[in-house]
């Protein structure tokens, strides 16, 4: 299997998701913002960082990048998108999730590990973890500010949309464990097929122990096993 | 060619907060002046267009509406002069 990490001018996780990918034995490819080729990758990682110097709204550009036309079709057809931090803010302004990446209630740009916890297992990204499991993810980011009307809030509710909560280090979600004021602590949710998938916390930042933790493995061990059974049942 | 200019004001909408707005209305009050109740943060643009047909207005407002104002929190107003 293959993942496909864009690159964006501005984007500054893209060689830590080139990394993780490598570190799980998995072939990897950069994908130039300014082409349209998805290089057959099964898996497309939108990274972190700032694209476009976060000019208009972060992730307002990137969504008219030619990469992203590509995307948007990939994802169309059920392909694996995961946008992190900065991708988050790209897949919301591209229409692939819903709501909005508001500035952080505080103002400060924050940049600390958090706990989140898995709320569902059903899904590509998290198919390695059990629903209640609490993961030790860095954050870093000044507009990640979940926002959405309380009615669609509730509707991706109701649809199992949410993935990841913002929670304290026993799994219990707090006021005091939300790092930035987002609704209902959410830290990642996907759209209503499950295929796309966007979160704040930078699980390619947490995937050795000497980084300080190794939980951010799960999500990249999760697509890889996704990916291996799905290709299992097409052989047979 | 007919030169026009837009400009385009962008401001969340009611109802969403608007932590920068809360901000800026207490350093205001910091400073001592204490009639300023609240401020509310937003955006403008200043578009100069060349074009000679009739649906610019239009095409303007699309352009308003995907890029320079994201509809889920932010609400946009477009002021043409010649």
């Amino acid at each position: 299997m293959k993942f496909g990490v864009v690159t964006f001018p501005g984007s500054n996780c893209d060689y830590d998701a080139y990394a993780a990918a490598k570190l799980i034995g998995q072939d990897v490819e950069f994908l130039w913002h300014q082409s349209d080729d998805l290089k057959d990758s099964d898996v497309v990682i939108l990274p972190g960082g700032f694209s476009y110097g976060d000019y208009l709204r972060s992730g307002a550009i990137a969504r008219f990048s030619p990469i992203m036309k590509s995307v948007i079709e990939f994802a169309a057809t059920g392909g694996l998108v995961i946008g992190i931090c900065n991708g988050f803010q790209v897949l919301v302004e591209s229409g692939l999730l819903p709501g909005a990446l508001m500035r952080n209630e505080h103002l400060r740009f924050s940049c600390k590990y958090v706990y989140i916890r898995v709320e569902r297992n059903e899904n590509a990204f998290t198919m390695a973890c059990q629903p209640g499991d609490i993961l030790k993810i860095p954050i870093a980011h000044k507009d990640g500010n979940y926002y959405n009307f309380q009615g669609d809030l509730e509707e991706i509710k109701s649809k199992n949309q949410v993935l990841f909560r913002y929670c304290d280090r026993d799994g219990n979600i707090t006021q005091e464990s939300n790092p930035n004021g987002s609704m209902y602590n959410i830290a990642g949710i996907t759209n209503e097929r499950g295929n796309v998938v966007g979160m704040m916390p930078h699980p390619e930042r947490a995937v050795e122990d000497i980084l300080g933790s190794s939980d951010g493995l799960k999500v990249f061990q999760s697509v890889k096993k996704y990916i291996m059974e799905r290709a299992g049942v097409e052989k047979a | 060619m007919s030169n026009r200019k837009a400009t385009v004001y962008v401001r969340l909408k009611d109802g969403v907060l608007d932590p920068q707005g809360v901000t800026i209305q207490r350093a205001i009050l910091n400073m001592g002046y204490d009639m300023v109740s609240s401020v509310k943060s937003g955006r403008f643009f200043e578009l100069e267009i060349d074009a000679e047909d009739g649906d610019v207005e239009a095409r303007i407002n699309e352009i308003c509406g995907k890029l320079l104002a994201n509809p889920v929190i932010e609400n946009f107003q477009v002021e043409f002069e010649k």
